[in-house]
């Protein structure tokens, strides 16, 4: 089963297959994530959703097992050939996990130690980056006076958003959102959703959750995961009220999950 | 900087962590090589005869290992005997009848003994137990050294100092050890299986008798070997209190000798090369004793890891 | 009363009391070894121990040459043991993970953890001792550093296994390369563990004797030359307590309280630090 969902994809995937050592994860995806809106992946634990966000940005290049065969074109170039080099392919495709990873050094310097991976720049640009990534993230009024204080010290939902701040302080063009919001708490979730609203102005957004509602609130693209396999994919309203396949039907209303 | 010069980072550190990871086995074959070359000219000149030769006659470089090998794993063993109930005891006392306020100190105060550096250990030995300890020799001579048999090992002169007390101080010195082990594997006993032994009505030491010895008995072993490993090996202790002469005695009370003592003792002194050679070739068979039994410690104590690893 | 319950609850009662008298006995020497390195050693204390170096039989002087050269070598143990040790306990946690060479390597540092020191200072001896020609400082601090190296690999190993892997994604998400994350993040996750073990492996080498016995070996007098016999603590307390002079003796004493106090107080101060991270 396939989709199409605008006319210029920002990532086009074509029978993507992905084994982890003997299991086979992934069965003949075939996906176009369309620019600067959001695409969310639905689907019982196990599914595979996670498992494609990760071959977006080749995370799974980390360990020996894990195989990706097939195409996935980031605006035409095939991001699983064996050229592709890893730490610009990961700048400009930045990633958000399911439960915040803010390093072990203040907030300024978590956001400045991506910055400096890719770019050199003054003290000056760099407090601006900075300030400006953590204006983004809707987390700058909260931060401000306490920068030099350690990342680890905010509360749950600030840290998920200091490493939103940090993924797009890089100036990545797609973002990964990994159940951003799963470890956290509702109000923490509202604000999370309203930002993943905000973004979508500049960025590509693909979210994986396991939230049927995040789901219909935030996205405008929906794919419905199941078995590795890719049952339904299309705009976020129609999956929602009048799905095609009985299995994405049974899903969200409930009957398995 | 360039791409092709960043990229060659990742495999540099790599490979530096690599190379110093194996720098751990080398420097471990690196010593067995070592003290073998310079041990040879002993080995060559007496054989196999060096390990049961009783010979330790510097003035006619006459050398045998047997009485320093003898008095390193007697006076081991002594302290295995000793430590081993006393260890339990502790790791007993720690998780199973202390109140929960009391454990911390009191595992951290007997993880301290282990801390005290082994040459304070020797000082007190010689100056403040072994005094104390002659005072009660004649009463030990009276009582055990009068049964028949293994009353042999209890008579001698009450010095204070010999076989026996090295093994005492020993013991003392190898008890943190085995009671961390202890004490760490029966935590691992798990609670349901120890809750039904009591819901049998079964008393704590029945429990502990039945249930949580037999299940950690393979890593307690582990444990009581790696005491043995460090007992054989301890060096400055064992020099103040065992006695250094050079005799094979019967009696525990008696002194005696190990090899890392008479290392410390006489190695700076050895002025012919056979001697000097006679005592790295004694360092050579330490080397290799505490190796084996430190293998089947960790042998032993994997075996338990690995079961915990498959049930959780 | 059934008898046979009745021996049962004796015996439990019994074996529970022994267990307490064990545990009062470990303590027991604990503190009767404290005590005696106290009376003794409080005696000979005074300022006179840190400005003056150590006298022939029969006069008076400190352990002063014998601390700063004691210093120096366990300086040289760090400077040489620390960076080894992070580095290759960096390739167990970082790179070997669950792989058959990491267990290698991993059981055989936990060998040479516990291999006699003595003869860790008889390798020293034949390797740095015969090719030098001479006793000197460096091989004693040499000789440290094999003491120390195990301890180090062991617990870096273990505090970056205990960094979660998540933060290794979150680093390599960015696009950092795989050396910039262990340096500049996990590193800085792990910090305060493996400081604790490098203090606890500090406090074991301060107390070693017999690795130094015949590298460093000992001297009378001031000198800070690496090349030289070194005094040092642990040795001089050695020479000392075993010699028939009473001021010798005495001296002996004093380095051993001043000893005894600086290790304790390491690894009551490692421990501490272990309880803060915890908490």
């Amino acid at each position: 089963m396939s989709g199409t969902a605008s006319p210029e994809p920002k990532i086009s995937v074509r029978n993507l297959n992905f084994h982890y050592g003997k299991f086979h994860a992934l069965k003949d995806i075939n996906l176009d994530i369309a620019t600067r809106e959001v695409t969310a992946f639905i689907g019982p634990s196990g599914c595979g959703k996670s498992t494609l966000l990760r071959v977006f940005n080749r995370m799974y290049a980390l360990y020996p097992n894990q195989v990706a065969t097939g195409e996935v074109l980031l605006d035409k170039q095939n991001i699983l050939d064996r050229r592709q080099d890893l730490h610009r392919l990961r700048s400009r495709v930045g990633m958000v996990f399911q439960k915040p990873t803010p390093f072990p050094m203040t907030i300024y310097e978590n956001i400045a130690f991506g910055v400096r991976l890719h770019e050199h720049m003054g003290k000056g640009a760099m407090d601006d980056r900075v300030e400006a990534a953590l204006r983004q993230a809707a987390l700058w009024d909260e931060v401000k006076d306490k920068l030099r204080q350690s990342g680890m010290r905010l509360s749950g939902g600030q840290q998920q958003r200091l490493c939103i701040a940090r993924a797009i302080a890089v100036k990545p063009e797609v973002l990964l959102l990994d159940e951003p919001a799963s470890a956290l708490d509702p109000i923490s979730t509202l604000k999370i959703e309203e930002l993943i609203y905000e973004l979508r102005q500049n960025y590509t957004i693909v979210i994986v959750t396991h939230n049927m509602q995040q789901a219909a609130r935030v996205s405008d693209y929906t794919a419905f995961m199941y078995l590795g396999e890719m049952v339904e994919f299309g705009d976020t309203n129609a999956i929602f009220t009048n799905p095609s396949q009985k299995q994405t039907e049974d899903y969200i209303t409930g009957r398995y999950g | 900087m360039s791409s092709r010069l960043t990229r060659l980072w990742d495999p540099l550190f790599k490979g530096t962590t690599a190379v110093l990871a194996y720098l751990v086995l080398t420097l471990l074959v690196a010593i067995c090589l070592a003290l073998l070359h310079e041990g040879w000219a002993a080995f060559k000149t007496f054989g196999w005869h060096f390990l049961i030769s009783k010979a330790w006659d510097p003035a006619n470089n006459k050398f045998g290992a047997l009485i320093p090998i003898y008095g390193t794993l007697v006076s081991s063993l002594i302290a295995v005997v000793i430590a081993v109930p006393v260890s339990l005891g502790i790791a007993l006392f720690i998780t199973e009848l202390a109140p929960r306020w009391l454990r911390q100190p009191v595992a951290a105060a007997i993880e301290l003994l282990a801390a005290i550096p082994s040459i304070i250990f020797g000082m007190w030995g010689l100056f403040a137990f072994a005094p104390w300890f002659s005072n009660y020799e004649p009463w030990i001579n009276d009582h055990l050294g009068s049964i028949p048999g293994i009353g042999a090992l209890f008579r001698g002169p009450p010095f204070g100092i010999g076989m026996l007390t090295a093994g005492i101080i020993l013991a003392i010195m190898i008890i943190p050890f085995i009671a961390a082990i202890m004490r760490e594997v029966f935590l691992l006993t798990p609670p349901l299986l120890k809750e039904s032994a009591y819901g049998v009505g079964a008393t704590t030491w029945e429990v502990v008798r039945n249930v949580v010895l037999p299940y950690t008995r393979t890593a307690v072993s582990g444990g009581i070997f790696l005491g043995l490993g460090r007992a054989l090996g301890e060096t400055m202790a064992v020099t103040f209190v065992i006695g250094n002469a050079h005799s094979v005695s019967a009696s525990l009370l008696n002194p005696g000798y190990s090899i890392a003592a008479a290392l410390a003792n006489e190695f700076t002194e050895a002025f012919s090369p056979l001697y000097k050679s006679s005592l790295i070739a004694l360092g050579f068979i330490l080397f290799v004793i505490t190796f084996i039994i430190l293998v089947l410690a960790k042998l032993l104590l994997m075996r338990l890891e690995r079961a915990q690893g498959e049930t959780t | 009363m059934d008898l046979r319950y009745l021996r049962r609850r004796v015996t439990n009662v019994f074996n529970l009391g022994m267990a307490v008298l064990t545990t009062l006995l470990g303590l027991f020497w604990l503190f009767w070894i404290l005590y005696t390195t106290a009376r003794y050693g409080y005696h000979s204390l005074g300022l006179r121990l840190f400005t003056q170096d150590t006298p022939p039989p029969g006069a008076p002087g400190g352990l002063r040459n014998a601390f700063v050269g004691s210093l120096i070598m366990i300086g040289v143990g760090i400077v040489v043991g620390t960076p080894i040790g992070v580095l290759a306990g960096t390739y167990l946690a970082e790179f070997a993970g669950r792989k058959r060479i990491g267990e290698i390597v991993r059981f055989f540092n936990d060998i040479l953890l516990s291999a006699p020191s003595i003869v860790l200072g008889l390798f020293v001896y034949s390797v740095v001792v015969t090719t030098m020609g001479n006793f000197s400082g460096l091989a004693g601090g040499l000789a440290l550093a094999i003491v120390l190296l195990p301890v180090v690999v062991r617990t870096t190993d273990e505090m970056l296994r205990l960094v979660p892997s998540t933060m290794r994604e979150a680093a390599m998400a960015l696009g950092s390369p795989y050396w910039r994350v262990v340096l500049q993040v996990t590193y800085r996750a792990a910090r305060s563990g493996i400081l604790t073990g490098v203090l606890l492996g500090v406090a074991r080498i301060s107390g070693e004797t017999a690795p130094l016995l015949f590298t460093a070996l000992n001297d009378q007098f001031w000198s800070t030359n690496l090349a030289r016999p070194m005094a040092n603590v642990p040795v001089t307390i050695f020479q000392f307590a075993m010699s028939p002079y009473s001021g010798w003796q005495h001296l002996a004493w004093a380095g051993a309280l001043v000893a005894t106090l600086a290790v304790l107080g390491l690894s009551i101060f490692s421990r501490f630090l272990i309880r803060q991270r915890n908490n």
